[in-house]
């Protein structure tokens, strides 16, 4: 458990690494439905009520290991009966916690009459009138009231998950964003991600008989990762996995800032287009302010298409924090260049199914972006990165971004702008920079470990490492 | 002919700008722009021997400051 916040995280782990080695070893076809008597070998359950259930929510999650089910173009999915189908009543008093109190603060504080007491003076809330406002939950001096929702429900900001009649979560497609939210806040491992894992697999085997070159492409998030070993020792590990050779998906964003920023000043208002996540929900649930989305690649998908161009042969992996780059790999646009996405979670099953030790491992060198190209990792690079582009080419344009630090903030600036927009006017700002997770990317679903300030310091600090010091300077230097 | 210059990142922090740099001006001074093509590659798996680069498929290694004279002999020779 050293390198995973959660044991849900590790569970799914266990699954991938166990996937991955049967397939580099080319048994998994014969030897998949032993995966889940693999990791739960005894008769005494480890996790549920008994080891039957246990093992058939592990094939469930074998079969997302092993790409999830075909006919869901969703990257994330429930799996039912890992569900434990969580009380998402809304507000209740806790039977135990009331005291019959003679203030009746509760009953005060609600503005629609949905407090009422039996003959015991203990307070009940009548679900038909109950708003859900809370005010109730904020005036009892005992707490005894709370508020029973699901953790997953919680978590989707964007409101794409559905619990209705108490069933098992069930996941709005229309609305999700895939930005992960729900599969590292489920408690019970019920929502995950399909794990691409066997076709990256499937590259590197390949390029080992000499057809195709694999390059990783590393989010710069993954300076807050791995922390048990150097980033030199990670690249070490990418290459004995197999990869030809690995980029900075940095060097991606230093081009993206170039690029955007001219563009920004050319159009006078723009959103960015790095987060995948953020695109899809203005897609999604604003499709009116699409023309103001960057028309330029994501990072990831400009490095992608950078070596590419430079190599006929090279197959792109994305190598990310990123749950929803898996959606955005298979859009029109990205598909011609990156090839397959993996998760730092990913990763790490992948280096442990071939039983690569990162520490024992020389350090390698990984260094093609600049300082702001790295820092797109997390909420407020990419704002800089821009400001920073225009000053580069001497573009006399004052950026004045707003900074929306997860999907609830970008909501806000969102219909604010558009508001604006509509009536003709120009909002405060002229420059959205989205960013689904709170924290940015070092805050993605597809970290190891979470942690939105030390996971800044340690983006930041990798930013100032870097050698080239321009973005100017850090593209140039791949220019020919 | 063609001149591929590592721009991975191990060649990158050994100097591979001042190369291309070089070979660049050197391309424009002697106006062979349609003679010599300049390429890129993030790597020709000799890191350890950077700045590498390739030309007809064998590997050279040179610096920012051997490059001139990498440039005049064998490239120059070779032409």
């Amino acid at each position: 458990m050293r390198v995973f916040d959660t044991k849900v995280q590790y569970l799914k782990y266990q699954v991938l690494k166990e996937v991955s080695g049967q397939a580099w070893k080319d048994t998994l076809m014969q030897n998949f439905q032993e995966i889940p008597k693999i990791i739960v070998p005894g008769d005494e359950p480890t996790m549920r009520c008994c080891v039957n259930k246990e093992r058939a929510i592990l094939a469930e999650r074998v079969k997302m290991a092993m790409g999830g089910t075909r006919e869901n173009p969703n990257n994330i999915e429930v799996l039912p009966m890992a569900c434990d189908k969580c009380p998402a009543s809304g507000y209740e008093v806790i039977a135990d916690s009331c005291r019959n109190c003679l203030a009746h603060s509760c009953e005060q504080s609600c503005k629609f009459g949905a407090i009422y007491f039996d003959r015991d003076h203990r307070a009940h809330i009548d679900k038909d009138k109950c708003k859900n406002c809370g005010q109730c939950a904020q005036s009892c001096s005992f707490s005894a009231i709370v508020k029973r929702e699901r953790p997953c429900m919680k978590a989707c900001k964007v409101k794409a998950i559905s619990a209705e009649g108490g069933k098992s979560a069930s996941i709005d497609n229309s609305k999700c964003i895939q930005c992960g939210a729900c599969v590292y806040k489920c408690p019970f491992g019920a929502i995950t991600d399909k794990s691409y894992i066997l076709n990256v697999i499937d590259l590197l085997k390949k390029s080992a008989q000499g057809k195709g070159r694999v390059y990783a492409i590393v989010a710069p998030a993954i300076y807050s990762q791995f922390k048990y070993a150097a980033l030199g020792q990670v690249v070490s590990g990418l290459k004995a996995l197999g990869f030809h050779t690995v980029v900075e998906a940095a060097l991606g964003g230093d081009m993206v800032a170039l690029k955007e920023s001219r563009e920004l000043s050319e159009k006078g208002f723009l959103t960015t287009s790095c987060c995948p996540a953020f695109v899809a929900y203005i897609k999604s649930a604003m499709p009116d302010m699409l023309e103001h989305v960057s028309h330029n690649y994501s990072p990831m998908v400009e490095m992608s298409k950078f070596i590419k161009e430079m190599d006929k042969d090279a197959k792109c992996v994305f190598i990310g924090p990123c749950t929803a780059k898996k959606g955005e790999a298979k859009l029109e646009k990205s598909k011609p260049y990156v090839d397959e996405v993996l998760t730092f979670e990913e990763l790490q099953a992948l280096f442990d199914s071939r039983e690569i030790e990162l520490e024992k491992l020389p350090e390698d060198v990984l260094d093609n972006a600049s300082y702001y190209g790295r820092i797109f990792a997390r909420s407020g690079g990419v704002s800089e990165a821009a400001a920073q582009a225009l000053k580069e080419q001497g573009i006399d344009f004052e950026a004045k971004p707003l900074v929306c630090n997860g999907i609830e903030e970008c909501t806000k600036a969102l219909l604010m702008a558009q508001k604006k927009l509509k009536a003709g006017q120009m909002p405060d700002y002229n420059f959205i920079e989205g960013m689904a997770c709170v924290g940015g990317c070092i805050n993605g679903a597809g970290c190891l470990t979470h942690s939105e300030v030390k996971n800044k310091l340690e983006v930041d600090k990798y930013g100032r490492e870097a050698m080239e010091k321009s973005i100017k300077d850090a593209v140039d230097a791949v220019t020919m | 002919m063609k001149i591929t210059v590592c721009v991975g990142s191990s060649c990158h922090v050994k100097g591979s700008k001042a190369v291309v740099d070089t070979f660049k001006r050197l391309i424009e001074e002697k106006n062979l722009q349609d003679k010599i093509e300049l390429g890129g590659t993030f790597c020709l798996g000799k890191c350890q021997d950077g700045v590498c680069l390739e030309i007809e498929g064998k590997v050279y290694s040179v610096t920012g400051e051997t490059a001139e004279k990498f440039f005049e002999e064998e490239v120059m020779g070779a032409l």
